[in-house]
């Protein structure tokens, strides 16, 4: 893989598991990812793609420190070479690490959305965020109504606002478009880009891979709690042959512009994963070696994958 | 047999600009219907008033001829696009599918409910997992007409591939009308029979 430019975060094995009761007192580990490897570089857009409820925003909340009380993490991240200990997390979030939450309800539902996206910095970055909010497309008094008074689509254009506003040399966007449309879409996008080529790293989680393909440098494919392919965003746009992990194809056929196909099966549920490859009951190439390990990650073509036949 | 908004006038307040000016829109049963339009122009607010979570400042919606039943449930069901904020949140998921009326497990088998997912409350589940009990729920309701509120933009491609092919299937055996909300064309394109912009 091309190391051109320096890795910002750096994350290697983590796994994350939930405590849950299962039954009266007794309690049982629901892991939810595991094994997990992801990189993001300054000056790159990493979009993260895959399977709702793949950890996705898990990831977020572990790199950031905000995990639920029952969850613990295992494995190592690193910020800038340094270990990201729950203190360093709490000195960064917010000023060097921002970000933009997946749910439109993290808006304070008592506060104004201009001095929300202002935040608690001093001075107010008033004329920074007017700048923003037109760019956006958000109308003239947005600034004084409150959230129950938006769409859908201009919550999440305040939540993207508060994060540009920082300062941060990470951004971890998680779902920053549903809701808007294509045009805003693609402005907010616009924005993200500007703020990677100043030299920040932006993770850019989303469903909204179609964009994804067109705006990021690379992109970290997902399933069940762990990467299966990370491969440059030009593969993607170059179409299924070009990729290497069958998941990662067929996201690809599934976008309604390129066939709108369903894959037989659901992702595997946290507590009852399979042995070997977690995709292997839905994959047509399986043989018998993937359902009884898993398989390492490699480096295939200037990509990553993990499965024993991609090539 | 239609579901029609009439001359509908929407604002939230006197003081306010109006959110709704004077828009009508007709699905027929069977028909499905995709409505385009730019975020805050309303979609939402007109899919609240259609499904009956708003009252029109003037105007009328009417479902196969009648205003839309006070009591019970409703013939027209939406769906939302923000699932966390459709379900209630100290209630476990079971409860929720079973405020739709029906129990069984068909509808949820299709969609890929897991079993063990109805124990949970919704803070435990992803956004995409929750909405697929918000689509089991209006579904089983047995309502006429369906609205679709930008349903799978929290969803991963192959699973909304997956949603839209059981409620068009749905909607089809059943012969629903479908309005849906979204941005994306190219999923307009595909799921519905007709594209009308606001």
């Amino acid at each position: 893989m091309e190391q051109k430019k320096e890795p910002l975060l750096e994350i290697r094995d983590l796994s994350v598991s939930f405590r849950m009761y299962s039954r009266g007192l007794k309690q049982t580990d629901l892991r939810v990812i595991s094994d997990l490897d992801f990189t993001a570089r300054s000056g790159e857009i990493t979009a993260i793609a895959g399977a709702s409820g793949s950890g996705k925003s898990l990831l977020s909340s572990a790199v950031l420190g905000i995990l639920p009380d029952n969850a613990s993490v295992c494995g190592r991240i690193y910020y800038k070479g340094r270990e990201l200990t729950p203190d360093l997390q709490k000195k960064l979030r917010g000023t060097e690490i921002a970000l933009v939450p997946q749910s439109v309800a993290y808006l304070d539902p008592l506060m104004k959305t201009g001095e929300q996206a202002d935040g608690h910095r001093k001075p107010r970055p008033t004329e920074k965020r007017e700048k923003l909010f037109r760019r956006l497309g958000l109308p003239e008094q947005t600034e004084y109504l409150y959230p129950f008074q938006l769409s859908g689509g201009m919550a999440r254009r305040i939540l993207v606002s508060s994060a540009l506003l920082t300062d941060a040399q990470l951004i971890i966007a998680d779902e920053p478009t549903p809701g808007m449309s294509l045009e805003q879409a693609l402005e907010a996008l616009k924005l993200f880009r500007e703020m990677a080529d100043s030299g920040s790293a932006v993770v850019l989680i989303t469903h909204d891979i179609d964009l994804a393909f067109e705006f990021a440098d690379r992109i970290s494919v997902f399933y069940a709690g762990t990467t299966v392919e990370t491969a440059p965003a030009s593969d993607f746009r170059k179409g299924p042959d070009a990729l290497r992990h069958p998941y990662s194809r067929a996201l690809w056929r599934a976008l309604p512009q390129n066939g709108f196909q369903p894959l037989d099966g659901f992702q595997p549920y946290a507590g009852a994963l399979p042995e070997g490859c977690l995709f292997a009951p839905r994959c047509p190439h399986r043989t018998e070696k993937c359902t009884v390990q898993v398989p390492p990650s490699r480096e295939v073509r200037g990509g990553e994958v993990r499965c024993y036949y991609g090539a | 047999m239609a579901l029609k908004a009439e001359n509908i006038w929407f604002r939230y307040n006197r003081r306010d600009p109006w959110i709704l000016e004077n828009q009508s829109i007709t699905v027929e049963k069977g028909e499905r219907l995709a409505l385009i339009a730019p975020s805050g122009r309303g979609k939402s607010t007109l899919a609240m008033i259609l499904a009956g979570y708003l009252k029109p400042s003037s105007g009328q919606v009417l479902a196969d001829g009648r205003p839309l039943p006070a009591k019970g449930v409703c013939p027209v069901q939406m769906i939302f696009q923000h699932p966390e904020k459709a379900v209630n949140p100290r209630w476990r998921l079971r409860r929720v599918l079973e405020e739709s009326g029906r129990a069984d497990r068909i509808i949820p088998d299709l969609l890929g409910i897991e079993p063990a997912w109805a124990d949970r409350f919704p803070g435990e589940l992803s956004g995409g997992e929750l909405q697929r009990f918000c689509v089991a729920r209006a579904l089983m309701s047995g309502a006429d007409y369906l609205i679709c509120d930008e349903i799978s933009t929290m969803l991963d491609v192959i699973t909304q591939a997956r949603i839209w092919e059981v409620v068009l299937k749905e909607a089809d055996r059943r012969n629903m009308g479908v309005i849906i909300i979204t941005h994306n064309r190219h999923l307009a394109l595909k799921t519905a029979d007709r594209i009308t912009e606001l």
